[in-house]
């Protein structure tokens, strides 16, 4: 087998927290679709016929639970539960499947939606034998506006310097604006060895690596690493130049694994391969006297997409926007064949229902993506908004550019412009609010609440 | 044809009791209509036509009639007008009759294939294509101009399970019979991931050969066979099945999938036969461990022999050549040429080394870095300076892609144009060729059988201006990227293989001796 793939789908979702208190983020519905459901269509389309998914009980039994789900993904999904209170990162979730791991790993995050061509990405790590290949996207301005946040957005996510060659393909450089005192700082040999280096800086990763077996061998002997991006990426990175031989280093992780398998065999076939390369006229770079990868065992590629789809659906801002994209991804009838629509109602054409909807009479919904199960009745105007499962909207509602989420019940005659209506929040009637968060636990927002409403 | 029929039919309707002869010379009427209709139809009829075959010899009236149900319907109206008009005509009448069809129907047909390749037929070297309908294809030829060969590819693959490859972009009248690919489409577009059909090493291979990262005769055959090592090595033999079958149907699908991303080369083609060969002899009491080992062991010794002690023994032999203060010419990068300078230098020889270059590929520039890297003297010239520089050189040392049956060199572009201007000069050629390169293919001429590389590496960008970016807008422009040549033996001085020294034209001699050996 080439390639297993490894879902991520335990963390906490802590950037968007009003959205994730009570919905668990792998479960939040993005174009009337759970959100993990977007790495595993991706998965499927490319042909994998099983996924190890890391996460938490409750999300799996919701997994188990959703019956859409199963007949969606004819994958086979072997999910590995961890505690939600172990604080886990992606490096310790590796670690704790290492036995089930046996082949080269395919990292993806369930917080991913893109329409990349994954071979692009597996390309460079099957000819160059790379040992990390991963995927980023130019960064899109996001345009829907977003509750509750007054004026533009401030330049406050610290900066991502990543530093490719001249071909665009081979990571050489990549730091973090945090982890950095006042510049970046070079090594020598990066600079004798590429004296051509791009640094770019819009650049969003998007959490999908492709790993040799080694590294989580590797991974295994150094329990301190936590997590993927944050440390193990930059390390493999940097170790690519590192003085020591570079070779001694994965030799000597990857040979203690190897004591198993013939060693006599696999030093024979690493002599042939290497005489492939001798005799080949190939070179990476030209203009030093090197050979092909300056002799380095150690390699790490980097596909950056200049245009299709790739969201990251970390942040309240990511998540309006990946709602609004979403839709036409897909051929799906855009008002699910299980909803009601009444005759009398006026639903455009960028608006998706879902299943089990009931939707009365003199309605109106623009630009809006209405969940399952959700109640809307009579002479409601919904405009750019997003609601979510099991909502109850009564007569008269306006709602402009909310997001409702599970199981809120918005009153009579309320008028919502610009919100964010917490889970089974309950609105009360005739409530003009106008920018807001409706949650149910944290107090300083109740409070918010209390005062900004107006009657 | 609808007349040949009624002429047979009409026997039938006549009632007489059909004699021997009559029975064999009809059965010889079906054959030649079921190999016209072929011909015509292409090969979607072949299950038709084989499907009539398959109907026993027409010894009786009532058989016959629903074998010639799947000729077209009109036939069966006009048979019966046709049998009224035709009483009794003699046996030899019809027999005229029927060559005198059948040599129009030929003649009509090689004048539809003249009339389709009119540009190309302007050189008598474009002729071999005329000959297709009545020569049988060797395999080696690419026909990608013709639909009937393009759908038989097709259909192969499909069963393989291999992906195919569309061609890109316009391609030159003279050589539209060969396959162009794009890098910017790779090979691995339609497999999954993780590849499951293809063994995942070979798709490496695959990718490795098409981006280039593996280039170069012996490179590739390398490669290929350490590839083929692993596949044998993750080999499990199905249940009711031989090893020595199996395998070998294993690795057809994987040997599809390797052309398409790449032509195979010559010295590849080698390898591979004696693979199947190998595996073909494994007897079939042998045990599966047991086998997979043998053919480890006979991979690994077809590698020492063919190719690394083949190196040592040609560069024993071409030191002797070199002597002190001698200027050697070297054209492009021969890992074999390489090889041989880098031991001269070794053995302490005087000389220095003029290495020529040609774009796109641009390989001198890595035979100038490991000869420098050494230590040898170089000197670098594009091949536009070459007739410049001749003057100053004593030999001209060139690689060979493959040694051709009638002594010609299979060999990069403008290796017959060194050899070509180095004969002007009376300056001494020796082509270096280990012998599991040597072909049995015949050539003489650089057209019928070639490679096309991707026309947009010919595109060049200075000062962030690339002037041939749109070609494919200008309707008569068409980019010809040639990845080989071949160069007549009467330019060759000597060839230097692992058995000797010989002249080019001893090639067959030695094919003869190896086919003999085998």
């Amino acid at each position: 087998m080439e390639l297993q793939a490894v879902l991520m789908a335990a963390g906490g979702g802590s950037r968007m927290m009003d959205l994730t208190y009570n919905t668990p983020k792998p479960l939040l519905p993005v174009g009337n679709r759970p959100l993990i459901w977007y790495p595993l269509n991706l998965l499927e389309r490319v042909g994998f016929e099983e996924v190890i998914v890391i996460t938490t009980k409750e999300v799996q039994k919701a997994l188990s639970a959703d019956h859409r789900l199963k007949t969606d993904v004819k994958m086979r999904l072997d999910v590995v539960c961890i505690q939600e209170e172990a604080d886990m990162g992606t490096a310790d979730a590796l670690r704790h499947i290492q036995q089930k791991i046996k082949t080269d790993i395919l990292v993806v995050s369930c917080d991913l939606i893109t329409d990349v061509a994954l071979h692009e990405v597996v390309d460079l790590f099957r000819a160059h034998s790379a040992t990390l290949s991963m995927l980023m996207s130019k960064v899109h301005e996001f345009t829907e506006t977003v509750p509750g946040q007054k004026g533009k957005k401030k330049a406050g996510e610290q900066r991502d310097f990543v530093g490719v060659d001249v071909t665009g393909k081979r990571l050489l450089f990549m730091a973090n604006e945090a982890d950095l005192d006042e510049g970046l700082v070079f090594r020598k040999s990066i600079m004798r060895k590429h004296p051509r280096m791009l640094i770019k800086t819009g650049l969003l990763d998007a959490h999908l690596y492709c790993l040799k077996r080694s590294v989580v061998d590797f991974l295994v002997h150094n329990k301190s690493v936590t997590s993927i991006r944050g440390e193990l990426v930059p390390y493999l990175v940097r170790k690519q130049f590192s003085k020591s031989l570079n070779s001694q280093n994965e030799t000597e992780d990857s040979e203690k694994n190897q004591k198993q398998q013939d060693l006599l065999s696999t030093s024979k076939d690493e002599a042939l391969l290497q005489l492939a390369r001798e005799r080949s006229c190939w070179n990476d770079h030209r203009g030093d006297m090197s050979e092909a990868y300056h002799g380095g065992k150690l390699r790490c590629y980097v596909h950056i997409m200049e245009e299709g789809m790739c969201y990251r659906v970390n942040t309240l801002a990511a998540y309006i926007e990946a709602n609004r994209v979403v839709p036409k991804l897909f051929e799906d009838p855009p008002i699910h064949p299980g909803a009601l629509v009444s005759e009398r109602s006026l639903v455009g054409s960028d608006s998706i229902i879902g299943p089990l909807c009931q939707i009365s009479d003199r309605t109106s919904i623009k630009r809006s993506n209405v969940g399952m199960s959700t109640t809307i009745k009579e002479k409601v105007k919904i405009t750019n908004s997003i609601i979510m499962n099991g909502v109850i909207i009564e007569e008269g509602c306006n709602i402009q550019g909310s997001v409702i989420c599970n199981n809120a019940v918005i009153g009579r005659g309320a008028d919502i412009k610009y919100c964010l209506v917490g889970s089974g929040q309950h609105v009360e009637p005739e409530g003009e609010n106008k920018i807001m968060f409706g949650n149910n636990n944290l107090d300083i927002s109740d409070l918010f609440v209390y005062t900004m409403i107006v009657y | 044809m609808g007349d040949r029929l009624t002429a047979s039919t009409m026997l039938q309707n006549e009632g007489k009791e059909l004699t021997k002869e009559e029975k064999q010379r009809l059965r010889k009427e079906k054959k030649q209509h079921k190999k016209n209709k072929k011909d015509d139809k292409g090969p979607p009829e072949k299950e038709k036509e084989k499907e009539k075959a398959s109907v026993p010899a027409p010894s009786k009236p009532a058989t016959q009639s629903p074998a010639h149900k799947a000729a077209p319907a009109p036939v069966h109206a006009s048979e019966s007008a046709a049998a009224a008009e035709k009483p009794a005509k003699s046996k030899a009448e019809l027999r005229a009759e029927r060559r005198a069809r059948q040599d129009s129907e030929r003649t009509s047909k090689q004048g539809k294939k003249e009339g389709g390749q009119q540009s190309a037929s302007s050189k008598p070297k474009a002729t071999p294509n005329e000959l297709q309908p009545v020569v049988k294809r060797l395999p080696e030829h690419v026909q990608v101009d013709d639909p009937a060969a393009l759908k038989k590819l097709a259909k192969k693959l499909e069963r393989q399970q291999v992906p195919l490859r569309s061609d890109y972009g316009y391609k030159v009248s003279l050589f539209s019979h060969l396959h162009q690919y794009s890098r910017k489409s790779p090979p691995t577009l339609q497999i999954s991931i993780p590849a499951t059909v293809i063994h995942p090493s070979i798709v490496r291979l695959g990718l490795q050969y098409s981006q280039g990262i593996i280039a170069g005769s012996n490179a590739r055959s390398v490669a290929l066979l350490h590839t083929f090592k692993q596949v044998i090595q993750d080999y499990s033999t199905p249940p009711n099945e031989e090893l020595s079958r199996d395998l070998v149907n294993k690795l057809s699908p994987y040997i599809s999938f390797l052309s398409q991303c790449r032509p195979l080369s010559a010295s590849m083609g080698n390898a591979i036969k004696y693979i199947k060969k190998e595996i073909s002899n494994i007897p079939s009491q042998c045990k599966e461990e047991e086998a997979k080992g043998k053919l480890q062991a006979c991979i690994d010794s077809y590698i020492n022999e063919k190719i690394i002690l083949a190196s040592e023994a040609i560069s024993k032999y071409a030191i002797e050549k070199i002597s002190d203060g001698d200027v050697i010419l070297v054209y492009g990068c021969s890992s074999l040429v390489n090889h041989i300078l880098c031991k001269a230098f070794e053995k302490q020889r005087k000389f220095r080394v003029i290495v020529v270059d040609s774009r796109p590929r641009l390989e001198g520039r890595e035979a100038l870095r490991r000869l420098v890297k050494k230590g040898i003297r170089c000197t670098y010239v594009l091949i536009s300076a070459l007739s410049y520089i001749l003057p100053e050189v004593s030999k001209v040392f060139l690689g060979a892609h493959a040694l051709l049956a009638n002594g010609y060199v299979m060999s990069r572009v403008g290796t017959s144009q060194i050899a070509l201007v180095a004969k002007a000069y009376n300056v001494p050629v020796l082509v270096c060729c280990e012998t599991y390169k040597f072909c049995e293919r015949v050539q003489t001429d650089s057209f019928v059988s070639n490679e096309l590389d991707d026309p947009d590496d010919l595109i060049v960008t200075r000062n962030g201006k690339s002037h041939l970016e749109n070609w494919q807008t200008v309707k008569s422009l068409g980019l010809l990227n040639l990845v080989y040549d071949v160069t007549p033996p009467d330019f060759v001085d000597l060839v230097i293989t692992d058995l000797g020294m010989i002249p080019c034209t001893s090639v067959p001699v030695v094919l003869r001796v190896k086919n003999v050996d085998q």
